[in-house]
């Protein structure tokens, strides 16, 4: 059961933007709705308003831009699973979208619903933090780009100001001889730990150049761990690889793990370095 | 009062026109009510199933514009415009489409209680990939769950509708 609301149906970011303000609080964004109702059902959120931003043109677009490839934020995890311009470019995030929930979710869900309602068992922003994605963030006053890893704040919290909407995500194309893995694992229906590398390699695949690592789903929200990234940076392949090990420690202790549903919080830690060995060799086989 | 109360006179109403089953529907549903409780009570067709009410069963899955949703998360104003197809529109003029027939033939269900989603489900599938192969099928109905069967029967069942449907028997 759903409890009485009001449906505002703003055609401009703008407009949306100006009723957040208006509203404050006891409003709520609402795009694909498939963690927001869920929540409101069961009671433990509630607003006095939704605001449908559906009817804004333009944020469910996907374009390559100079090296970018921009995602409008009402783009549907289906959208980006099936995109030919995702699928070639950013191949690791569609296979990633292919892989949320299940079908009908993909149906309606939108990435920038899912980052913005920052469920700590989500998949897209642990793969955008290795990917480096910047997201745009627009208001009645203003518009910023903030980094994916500046915009996850805590679980269910973003850096979002309370008038600011998400309208894009920009994601850099991975150049050179590059590699990106996304790999999760759980027995519920979300993951329990989910974790991206994403690297590039010299011209002969002998040594790595760089390299980002994120992990998430263990913990409050999703995490870059720099510490992680200096073990395997500017080293040689097999150097890289003998530090692993160390390198899925220091990350398992950066996921800031806890003890719940999902499995204990040692289990989780192992579970991060297993899946970062294994996104290690899976993007460096690319 | 508390904040979040609202007054009758507030109550707000949003009137849709959508295709029910081929059929233009008209009526108004307040923003909050859910597709599911709206087809299910009022509009009478009650193939449609609440079973898990939190998007992961399936039970609860309507075609909408041809493409699979979960109704029990789905409010009902979201079909303004669009075309809503449950399990009663499926057959033609009392012919039997292609996936109830090889759920039949193949006794691809028991209790049936998830037999309305999982042949909505796996019509979208076939509409969008004619020809499946079964870990395809397993991928896509994946978040269609059945507590009868083991699914073997409706994995044989789907597969059995796509090659009845590619060869136009039916």
């Amino acid at each position: 059961m759903l409890r009485r609301f009001r449906l505002e149906e703003p055609e401009s970011v703008m407009e949306v933007s100006e009723l957040l303000g208006r509203f404050g609080e006891s409003a709520k964004v609402y795009a694909g709705g498939t963690e927001l109702l869920l929540a409101m059902k069961e009671g433990l959120v509630q607003y006095e308003r939704l605001i449908n931003v559906k009817n804004v043109k333009g944020l469910n677009e996907v374009a390559p831009d100079n090296g970018t490839i921009r995602i409008g934020a009402l783009c549907t995890h289906h959208q980006l699973e099936t995109s030919p311009v995702v699928k070639q470019k950013l191949a690791a995030l569609a296979r990633l979208e292919q892989n949320v929930a299940n079908v009908r979710v993909r149906q309606v869900g939108t990435l920038g619903g899912n980052l913005c309602f920052a469920e700590p068992h989500a998949d897209p922003g642990i793969l955008l933090l290795a990917l480096g994605a910047n997201l745009v963030a627009e208001r009645t006053s203003s518009k910023r780009e903030i980094s994916a890893e500046a915009f996850f704040v805590d679980a269910y919290e973003t850096c979002l100001e309370a008038d600011e909407v998400l309208t894009e995500i920009r994601v850099p194309v991975p150049e050179g001889k590059s590699g990106v893995a996304y790999l999760k694992f759980g027995y519920l229906e979300r993951p329990s730990v989910g974790v991206a590398v994403a690297l590039r390699a010299d011209g002969g695949g002998k040594s790595i150049q760089d390299v980002k690592i994120a992990v998430g789903c263990a913990g409050p929200a999703p995490k870059r761990v720099l510490e992680a990234e200096e073990l395997i940076k500017n080293r040689g392949v097999d150097e890289a690889k003998a530090n692993l090990l160390k390198a899925g420690e220091v990350a398992a202790h950066a996921a800031q793990a806890i003890s719940d549903l999902h499995g204990s919080q040692e289990y989780k830690e192992h579970i991060v370095g297993v899946l970062l060995k294994r996104a290690f060799q899976n993007a460096l086989s690319q | 009062m508390s904040k979040a109360m609202i007054r009758p006179a507030d109550v707000q109403m949003i009137p849709l026109s959508f295709t029910l089953n081929g059929r233009l529907q008209e009526l108004a549903v307040e923003p909050h009510e859910l597709l599911l409780d709206v087809v299910r009570d009022r509009l009478g067709l009650t193939g449609v199933k609440r079973s898990c009410d939190v998007e992961v069963c399936g039970a609860c899955t309507l075609l909408v514009d041809g493409r699979p949703v979960s109704a029990c998360t789905t409010l009902a104003f979201e079909v303004r415009g669009r075309s809503l197809m449950t399990i009663e529109g499926l057959a033609d003029n009392g012919k039997l489409h292609p996936l109830q027939e090889a759920f039949i033939e193949h006794g691809g269900f028991q209790c049936g209680f998830c037999t309305p989603g999982m042949i909505l489900a796996a019509k979208a599938l076939l509409d969008e990939n004619p020809n499946p192969t079964e870990e395809e099928l397993k991928h896509f109905m994946h978040g269609n769950i059945c507590r009868c069967t083991g699914y073997k029967k409706i994995i044989e069942s789907i597969m059995a509708a796509a090659r009845l449907m590619r060869e136009g028997r039916a």
